[in-house]
This record gives structure tokens, sequence and C-alpha cells, in this order.
């Protein structure tokens, strides 16, 4: 049997997986955003703990995955969560640092400018800084989130779901058809991922900023 | 003069770390003043104005904007009140023109169209084409370009006081020469408190009404430009002046600073027949010739009278004479002189009108005795 006879004939279950796959995918990259953006804020706010902060977030990016998942199983077990709980821990590198780096390489005349214009700090945040930084903080949510696709395929071992499944049944099973009706979506995912958020940067970068 | 507007009382500014950016200093601005802070770099010109605007906040001394204390206004609205304009310039690459230009009327709370309004007149008032330029972004403009935003940006909110840091500092001879320009024809229209921070003394005496001379941390001298070229202080303001501070005080005085009124020598051309008479005992070999409302026709040698047996009369006029204006430069005149090979020249006002006379002499005082003959009139 095919590759895509075994597709074909088990096109319901690739389509369940891979909307499995991607909702770890999408929940995980929004709240590492949430987090990751806030702490990077935080720190061009406290620049002091910018070292100590990104440096942990560095150390957290080089545990392996499945070591962290076998650290996180005694304390909250097997399935989704301690699947979430590593891809945040995973995003917050390219998230806190590239949005402490956006925003604190903003040319320091622009920020004088505003300072003394009489901005206030929240005004500042909203109307200059995360709109000049937003290119250089998309790029960390998109390699936040190729990664967490990565991860993610990894986390079936643990019983998070996603495509990650089959490819882990398939190699158990010594079944080609069934890893490779596993690892070709996810191949596709985390391309065609990556490409939307090309797209999406370009669209989001101010006009003034686009050249 | 008015009451001060600004009002700096023993302030002082000790940066953590000790170091002493601002000693001790005290001085009042004046309304419509426009102060030059000059010095060399570190003398502490620009923490002192910053320190009015609280972007540094001064560690001694009380500073007073229309008698309210500094310290004791909220910051933002004390910022929103002064306009803000730095040597980076600092727009914002994100927005547009028009709304880098609008938007400290805009956090303000202004209508959009009493904006759009305010913009366009901002543009045309930093010599700007409005429909060319509101919609483009800080990338798209040149340097000069972009300080002119920066200044239209800090006149928006129609503020009584600006901030000028530098302003013209980063452009090529060239355009900040135009920009000073325009900046003193922009101060006729507005009647501004301005306190400028340059490092360039012959901005210093361009732009300023009095110049604040700073040197570590401390004011040595604040003065008119005239005072600061006649009378420095100390030998620190001379060397900022530096060995062309006669040549300075030449471009910045006008003819009128200078010369002498022409009353003695004036005939109104119908007394031409007593000209004879008059010269004979006066002693004087010219007399310049004037219509009835005083305009300057011409000159008259006793040379020419002699020579004729009729009566005198206005064919004997020479009217071959140059003038010069009462708002000439000195310097520029004192090269037209030499370049014509006149000792003296008649100094007309704007309406023609005969004013004065200005002669060698009048250089050879103003180089020599340090003060012009006629004295300081304007």
């Amino acid at each position: 049997m095919s590759a895509i006879e075994y597709c074909i004939k088990n096109i319901g279950l690739i389509l369940k997986l891979t909307v499995e796959h991607i909702e770890i995918t999408l929940i995980a990259v929004s709240i590492s955003t949430v987090i990751g953006v806030a702490i990077g804020i935080y720190i061009t706010r406290h620049q002091r703990a910018a070292a100590a902060v990104i440096g942990v977030a560095g150390v957290l990016y080089t545990i392996p995955s499945l070591a962290l998942f076998g650290m996180l199983i005694p304390f909250i077990g097997i399935g989704l969560k301690p699947t979430l709980i590593a891809l945040i821990l995973y995003s917050q590198l390219a998230l806190v640092r590239n949005t402490f780096v956006g925003i604190v390489h903003i040319d320091p005349s622009i920020r004088e400018a505003g300072k003394g214009m009489g901005m206030s700090n929240w005004q500042f945040l909203r109307m200059v800084e995360i709109p000049v930084a937003l290119p250089v903080i998309m790029a960390g949510i998109r390699t936040a989130a190729v990664m967490n696709i990565g991860t993610a395929t990894i986390a079936a071992y643990i019983g998070a779901g996603g495509l990650g499944w089959l490819i882990f049944r398939g190699i158990a099973s010594v079944n080609s058809e069934q890893i490779i009706a596993g690892a070709v979506p996810v191949i596709l995912l985390a391309v065609g991922v990556d490409y939307l958020f090309i797209l999406l940067e370009r669209v989001l970068t101010p006009a003034g900023l686009r050249h | 003069m008015s009451h001060a507007i600004i009002k700096f009382d023993g302030v002082s500014k000790v940066f953590p770390g000790g170091t002493r950016a601002v000693d001790d200093v005290s001085f009042e601005i004046f309304d419509g003043e426009c102060i030059t802070f000059v010095g060399p770099s570190g003398c502490g010109k620009t923490t002192t104005v910053k320190l009015l605007n609280r972007l540094v906040e001064p560690t001694g001394g009380r500073i007073y904007l229309n008698g309210q204390d500094t310290a004791q206004t909220d910051v933002i609205a004390l910022r929103r009140s002064i306009g803000y304009v730095i040597q980076d310039v600092g727009l914002f690459p994100h927005m547009t023109v028009a709304q880098n230009i609008a938007l400290v009327p805009r956090l303000q709370g202004w209508s959009d169209k009493k904006r759009n309004e305010r913009t366009e007149e901002l543009l045309r008032l930093v010599g700007l084409d409005p429909a060319a330029f509101r919609d483009r972004y800080p990338y798209q403009l040149s340097g000069g370009q972009k300080q002119r935003i920066g200044v239209a940006r800090g006149l928006a909110a129609d503020p009584p006081v600006i901030l000028m840091d530098e302003p013209f500092g980063a452009l090529d001879p060239i355009t900040r020469a135009q920009l000073q320009d325009e900046f003193l024809r922009l101060r006729l229209r507005l009647k501004k408190v301005i306190l400028f921070v340059t490092h360039d003394m012959d901005e210093a005496i361009k732009l300023g009404d009095r110049i604040a001379v700073m040197r570590s941390g401390r004011i040595v001298q604040l003065d008119t430009p005239r005072k600061i070229l006649r009378e420095p202080a100390e030998p620190f303001v001379r060397d900022m002046v530096g060995r062309e501070g006669g040549i300075k005080l030449m471009k910045l005085l006008r003819i009128a600073d200078i010369m002498d009124p022409a009353d003695g020598m004036t005939i109104p051309a119908d007394c031409l027949p007593e000209a004879e008479h008059r010269m004979a005992g006066s002693g004087q070999d010219i007399l310049l010739v004037v219509d009835q409302e005083g305009r300057f026709q011409g000159t008259l040698s006793y040379e020419r009278v002699m020579r004729r047996d009729r009566p005198c009369e206005e064919t004997l006029l020479d009217r071959t004479c140059p003038s010069v204006e009462t708002k000439d430069e000195v310097g520029a005149t004192l090269e037209a002189m030499l370049r014509r090979k006149r000792v003296w020249l008649p100094v007309v006002g704007e309406d023609r009108k005969l004013r004065g006379v200005v002669t060698m002499t009048h250089f050879a005082c103003f180089f020599t005795a340090g003060d012009a003959p006629s004295g300081e009139t304007s």
C-alpha cells in the first residue's frame, strides 16, 4: 500500500490530527506571545534585569525537549498541559529577546522627542515603541510558531496528540506509510506557517518603515 | 521690559557619579526673548535647557515658568506647554509628516479638522508645500526638510516657550544658514520665548537677543550680542568669540548704529541759490540735496558751484553719488566703500529719505574705540 493510498484512506484521521496540531500550536503561541511580549516590555523598563531574564530564557531554550517533558511529567502528568507549558517556555527566548531588542534599538532621539513632547510612558509605548518594534516582534512570533510546530510533534510522545502521533505509531509499527502520512503534513504546516508569518509581517509593518 | 517668563534661581544639577553639569545658575528670560546658550561641549548648556522641561531634574534651586514652580507642575502638562526641537529631530518613522506634526494636538484631543488646518498652516510656515509633504514619511525627507518638520512639530500646539537643542547642528552649512534666516523670519511672526542651544558662537550671535556663554556648568556672561562682542567679561568669552570679534560685530551692526546725522550738511532743493553763501561761510565743500519730502537727490560740490557764475540750480547736482541704507550691514558697507574708493557715503532709509552720513572715521572709531561715535541707537 502506497503512502498516498494510506492518506486517502485515513484522510479523516489526518485532518483531525492536523487540526489538533494547529490547535496546540495556536494556543501555545498565543499565550507565549502575551507573556513574552509583556516580559520583553517589562525588561526595557528595568534594564538591569534584562540580561538575567534573557539568560534564563536562553537556558530554557537549550533544554532538550524530551528532557523537559520528562521533567514535567512527575509534576503535571502527561497530555496537553505539560505540552503547552513546555512550548511556552521554549518560545520565551525568541519573544522576550525580540521584543526587548526591537524596543531598545529605537533611535534615542525618537525617545527623547517623545518624552520631551509630553507623551506619557503608556502613550509612547502604544503609539511609538510597539509600532516601530512590530516587525522585530513579529519575527520573534514567527520563530516561536515554527518552533512550536516542531516541538509539538515530539509532544505526541507524551500524549499531546497531533500529527506526531502518526509518526510515532508508524515508527513503532515499522509502517513507512503512516510515518509519511504524519511527517509530510507537519513539514507542510511548518513551511506554510512560516510563509504566512512572512506575509503577516509585511502587512503589519508600518508604511514608513517599509523601505 | 515685561515680567520674567522663565526664572532660574540658583539651579544646580549634579549627576549620579558626581559630575556637576549645572552649577548654581540663575537668570531670567523675558517675554518674546530668544536666549542662545553657547559653550564648548560638556559646559552644561543642553542640561540647562532640559532642566526647564524636566527631562533632567535639578538637584538644587528652583525653576519658575510664568511664576509657577516647575517642580510643582504636572510633568506631562509642563512638557506639552514647551515646544521641543532637537538636533537629531527624532521624527517618528512610522508616522507621516502630518501625523508627526499633529502629535501633541492629537494628545490634547484636538478635532481632526482643527488638526488638519493646523498642520497645513505649520507646513506653510516652515516653507514646505502641504500637498507635497503632508503624506510623506520621514525617510522620504532630506535633513533640512526633516528639521523643518521638527520645528513645525515643536510649534504645533502653539506653546509659549520653545526649547531648541542644536537644531541646525547636523545640517550642511548652506542649509543651516537658510534655516537660520528662516528662523529669524519666523521669530518676527511668532512671539515666543526661545531657549536655543548651540556650540557655534556665530549662530548664537545671529539668532540670540541675548547670549548665555557657559563654561563648566556656569553662565560666565549673559548679555546682548553687542555687549558680548565689545565687552567680553572674561578671556574665555573673548576666546569663544574668536579673533574675528570685530568682523562679527561688523556683520551684526547696521549702518544706523554707527552713522552720524547729516543735519549740518543738508540743503533742500528749493534753497539751492543759498548754497554758495552757505558753503563759503561754513567751509563745507559738499552739500547733500534733498527734495521737499527729505528724499536724497544728489550732492553739490563747492568746486562745481564756484566754476559757474550763474546762480546755483539743480543742473549742478551730481546725481551719481551712491547711497547706503540704514539697515545695511556695517561690514558690507565698508567693503562697498573700499571698492568704490569713497571715504564717505550718504545714508538713506528704506523710504529714500536722507538719514545721515557714514565716513571712514566712523569705521576707524568703531575699531579703535570699541564704541561707535554716535553710540548705540537701535
